[in-house]
């Protein structure tokens, strides 16, 4: 099959204009006669439900957790982009666009995009008329701050809990229609297989977890918003419970996964501390606005301060290497994630790493206490040369903007961030690559819609910081609402599916085939075990450098090891009963599958490009090095095994954004 | 460090439920509380036995899943935190420690410490929100102030994470700390306004037919609450409350 992105003919600011002018519409009476399914109530499918329910579709939306409430998106700290220009620092729709475009690495979609930063504002609007607490300055109007890759301030935050209070925004906006009887929510289920009939998505296959059940649940359209798959590392910065299920078997009923290799490793997370962690913790990209990030200049100091004679505080300046300022001037620490994590690793390979592990570098607010101290000093008509005032005016300031993620380090790491610097090291954190979608975000399977981080659609290679929630809700709130109509226009007489057919019966049986074959497994080694050696594979050798042989090897390793898994592993309890055990193995066995087409994909792509970093390909600077002749989307189609895959390509054009190398210089 | 674990095993919500004892050896002070639990887990399923059931996600005291007594306390020892984000630190060389799950008629237990907590949803369906259309349709966000202490509180109550630790450590299982925190977050908005008679009353009739207690001041809410929501917002709530009785 040809993939046809569908993108509308036309300026590329007028193209989403125009598309909503003419796309089909649904009369109201009618919309009640139809169904949808949206999978995952994270912030895009929670703000997709509550608007398909407010436009008068019949929802039934599905999440695993006990409560929609608690999807990843809750843990989101740093904010959301909008271009609002409130600050009247410049910024645009286009200013935002291409900041995106370019920040993607110019491997992401320019309509998708443009659209994403024309609908960026209304996203703010919306959220604030839903009660949605951001933070305000004195003047009582809206605060912004600044992330990576940018030079405007148009990130709109709630102190380092941004996600939460979006999510929850969402979340009321669901309640409302819940109370309404609009939306039925299925809480505590997982949905393991997508129904086709006729080429058209028609429903899902779930499982209660708690009962153990198996259910079918049909619908004229079905709507996949169940997050990324940064699990397969094992240790990430995502929750527990976060996979790639859903995308998977919606992958093997035909939607192709594309980029699947474009992982964002994001710069400044907690490092590791021992063999038993289950999971690595994020501190908001934000810290980098004010946090400077440094390792020592000398091999004697990083040694001295290993072995606990030396603290960092007591390193002199001209000591230190500030490599980010020093290597990119003019972002200096707010170079993007991609750029910021690689310059950590390049100086911990190096031997510069400052903890036990060799694997953390500072980041360190000293400085950025003194500036604030000065300046509130100043303000209070105090003493500026008081040193002890200064630091500690500036810690209250820092205390008001981060006060929350300071006090997450020390419960972790057990050591005060107001007295010592932070460390830090890159962790897994997100998923570019996604089920490949068109313009109206659709799928290649008809009916089935993917949005969100699911989905592969806007940030290319690389995503820029507070873009996630931004394209997640954009998504739900103003996108699929739309372009949904135009594929269900068709359906106002087809009325209610039917799940006694043989493609229930299938999918059905497919499902209790699987989960029948995981209890009766009788192995000897539980569903943890093969995890952590995936992971393990995964960072080794498909993590923030790759190259040809080690991808080879892990092509290999995975195949392997998901033999073993299927021979060796070992679920305790029943399928009919809540069994965490055995809904994380369903989980871990498309991990295992998946792994190995992120390897082939990260073997095909022989470039470097935002997340995806092939050391055959750099500059001589050690930066990433792109090739024109990979300027495409990756979709892979499912041919049984991983191996097997089938490659097709989406040829990325540039008509409106000159493609010019990457510089943060 | 060594341990004796007391863990609450219940089958299902049929199951009388029985504390059965775990030793623990060598747990490191660094691991977090869940983490040391995801080893007793594995030695448990090695054996052939089955793991502890217990809700978790985010494992970084935010998404309000994580719900356990410990030793006799919601989320554990230390203060202002979730229970997955305890460390081992907390605890000594020889400790018994005890494991239960959440005690409240309306959060009955699903399995050894998972609960059930949707009453807490239902309270929201019933007016935790503002009626607004979901069409992006809406003025400018700047077009409304708001003095920035009143956006301050509105956002300390919004904090909550719905973890049901008030309620299992008030002694007449009240959801009145939760509950109010909503009510606060959208009583001290102009956008909260609309509806604001109606939130509070549907939210409180909701919590009293989902068999939840009354409050009667103690406080240990407050206490235990992970996310330092405090009593104020009770008290704002209540006088919503009489002045949507006496608006009637
Ligand atoms: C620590 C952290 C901080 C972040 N900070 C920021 C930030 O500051 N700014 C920003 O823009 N982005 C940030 N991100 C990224 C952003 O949070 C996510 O990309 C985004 O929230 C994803 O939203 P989503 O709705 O697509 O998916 P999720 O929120 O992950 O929701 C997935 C939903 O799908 C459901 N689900 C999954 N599989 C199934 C299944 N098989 N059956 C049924 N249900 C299923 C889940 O229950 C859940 O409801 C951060 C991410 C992390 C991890
Ligand atoms: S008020 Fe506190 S204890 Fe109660 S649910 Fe909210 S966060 Fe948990
Ligand atoms: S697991 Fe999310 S708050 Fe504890």
């Amino acid at each position: 099959m040809a993939l046809d992105s569908k993108i509308p003919k036309g300026p590329l600011e007028d193209k989403w204009t125009n598309h909503k002018n003419e796309i089909n519409l649904v009369n109201p009476a009618n919309k009640r006669l139809i169904d949808v399914i949206v999978v995952g109530t994270g912030l895009a499918g929670g703000s997709a439900a509550a608007t398909l329910a407010e436009l008068g579709y019949n929802v039934k939306a599905f999440c695993f957790q006990d409560s929609p409430r608690r999807a990843h998106s809750i843990a989101a700290q740093g904010g959301i982009n909008a271009a609002k220009n409130y600050q009247g620092d410049g910024d645009s729709t286009y200013r935002l666009f291409y900041d995106t475009v370019k920040g993607g690495d110019y491997r992401s979609r320019e309509a998708n995009v443009h659209r994403l930063a024309e609908v960026s504002t209304n996203i703010i609007d919306q959220c604030v008329a839903q009660g949605v607490p951001f933070a305000r300055d004195y003047g009582g109007l809206l605060d912004n701050r600044s992330f990576g890759g940018v030079l405007v301030s148009r990130t709109f935050y709630a102190k380092g809990q941004t996600g939460q209070q979006l999510l929850l925004g969402a979340y009321s906006a669901m309640n409302r229609q819940i109370g309404r009887g609009k939306i039925k929510m299925f809480t505590r289920h997982e949905m393991l297989d997508v129904v086709v009939v006729d080429g058209k998505a028609r429903g899902i296959i779930a499982r209660n977890l708690v009962t153990g059940e198996i259910e079918r649940h049909s619908a004229h359209a079905v709507v996949l918003g169940t997050g990324g798959y940064g699990n397969a590392f094992y240790l990430s910065t995502y929750a527990m419970g976060s996979n790639v299920t859903a995308a998977w078997k919606a992958h093997k009923r035909g939607a192709y996964f594309a980029n699947p290799c474009y992982t964002q490793i994001h710069p400044t997370c907690i490092p590791v501390s021992g063999d038993h962690q289950s999971k690595l913790t994020l501190m908001s990209e934000s810290l980098r606005n004010d946090g400077r990030i440094w390792v020592p200049k000398h091999k004697k100091d990083v040694e001295a301060i290993r072995d606990g004679s030396l603290k960092p505080t007591d390193l002199a300046e001209e000591d230190r290497d500030y490599y980010l300022e020093r290597r990119y001037p003019a972002f200096g620490n707010l170079v993007p994630r991609d750029v910021a994590s690689r310059a950590a690793k390049e100086r911990c390979d190096a031997g510069y790493g400052v903890n036990k592990t060799g694997e953390a570098v500072y980041l360190d607010f000293a400085s950025a206490f003194m500036r604030y101290g000065k300046e509130q000093a100043h303000v209070k008509g105090l003493d500026e040369n008081d040193e002890a005032l200064v630091k500690k005016l500036g810690q209250e300031i820092v205390k008001n903007k981060y006060g929350n993620l300071f006090q997450m380090y020390e419960k972790i790491v057990d050591q005060n961030p107001y007295e010592t610097p932070m460390m830090i090291y890159p962790a897994v954190h997100y998923t570019m690559g996604g089920i490949w979608v068109d313009y109206n975000l659709m799928t290649t399977v008809p009916g089935l819609y993917c949005i969100g981080e699911a989905n592969f659609s806007d940030h290319g290679a690389n995503r820029l910081g507070a873009s996630a929630l931004m394209q997640g809700l954009a998504d739900g709130y103003f996108v699929l609402p739309y372009t949904i109509g135009d594929y269900l226009a068709h359906d106002i007489r087809t009325g209610p599916i039917p799940t006694e057919t043989k493609e229930f019966d299938d999918a059905e049986k497919s499902v209790t085939e699987t989960l029948d074959k995981l209890i009766n497994n009788n192995g000897t080694h539980s569903v943890d075990h093969f995890h952590k050696r995936l992971g393990k594979i995964m960072w080794n050798k498909c993590g923030m450098a790759r190259n040809a042989k080690d991808l080879k090897e892990a092509i290999t390793e995975i195949a392997e090891l998901r033999a073993e898994f299927w021979k060796g592993v070992k679920i305790p309890g029943r399928a009919d009963e809540y069994n965490e055990e055995l809904a994380k193995a369903g989980r871990v066995a498309d991990f295992l599958e998946l792994g190995e087409l992120f390897a082939k994909d990260a073997l095909v792509r022989e470039e470097s490009a935002g997340g995806h970093f092939r050391e055959e390909y750099q500059t001589p600077e050690g930066e990433a090095m792109r090739r024109k002749e990979f300027q495409f989307v990756s979709a892979w189609e499912y041919k049984g095994e991983p191996k097997d895959a089938v490659l097709h390509k989406e040829d990325l054009v540039y008509e409106n954004i000159e493609v010019k190398e990457r510089s943060y210089k | 460090m060594n341990l004796t674990l007391k863990i609450w095993r219940q089958k299902d919500a049929n199951d009388k439920g029985k504390i059965v004892d775990y030793p623990m050896s060598d747990v490191s002070p660094d691991m977090s509380f869940l983490e040391m639990l995801d080893v007793l887990n594995q030695e448990l399923i090695d054996k052939g036995e089955e793991p502890v059931a217990f809700d978790h996600d985010c494992r970084e005291g935010i998404c309000g899943s994580c719900s356990m007594f410990v030793n006799g306390r919601a989320h554990g020892p230390d203060t202002m935190v979730t229970v997955c984000q305890l460390h081992m630190r907390s605890f000594k060389d020889g400790d018994t420690i005890y494991i239960e799950p959440w005690r409240a008629t309306a959060f009955p237990v699903i399995k050894d410490l998972i609960v059930d907590r949707s009453s807490f949803d239902r309270i929201q369906h019933a007016g935790g929100f503002i009626s607004v259309n979901t069409s992006g349709n809406t003025q400018d966000a700047n077009s409304i102030p708001i003095e920035k202490e009143n956006a301050d509180k509105s956002f300390d109550a919004a904090t909550c994470i719905g973890c049901g630790a008030c309620v299992a450590s008030c002694k007449n299982s009240s959801a009145m700390l939760f509950v109010s925190a909503k009510v606060s977050q959208f009583a001290l908005l102009p956008q909260g306004q609309v509806e604001a008679t109606d939130r509070v009353l549907n939210m409180v009739k909701q919590m009293d037919e989902e068999g939840f207690g009354n409050c009667t001041n103690t406080g240990a809410c407050e206490v235990e609450c992970p996310k330092g929501i405090s009593l104020e917002n009770i008290a704002r709530m209540n006088r919503e409350y009489l002045a949507a009785t006496l608006k009637g």
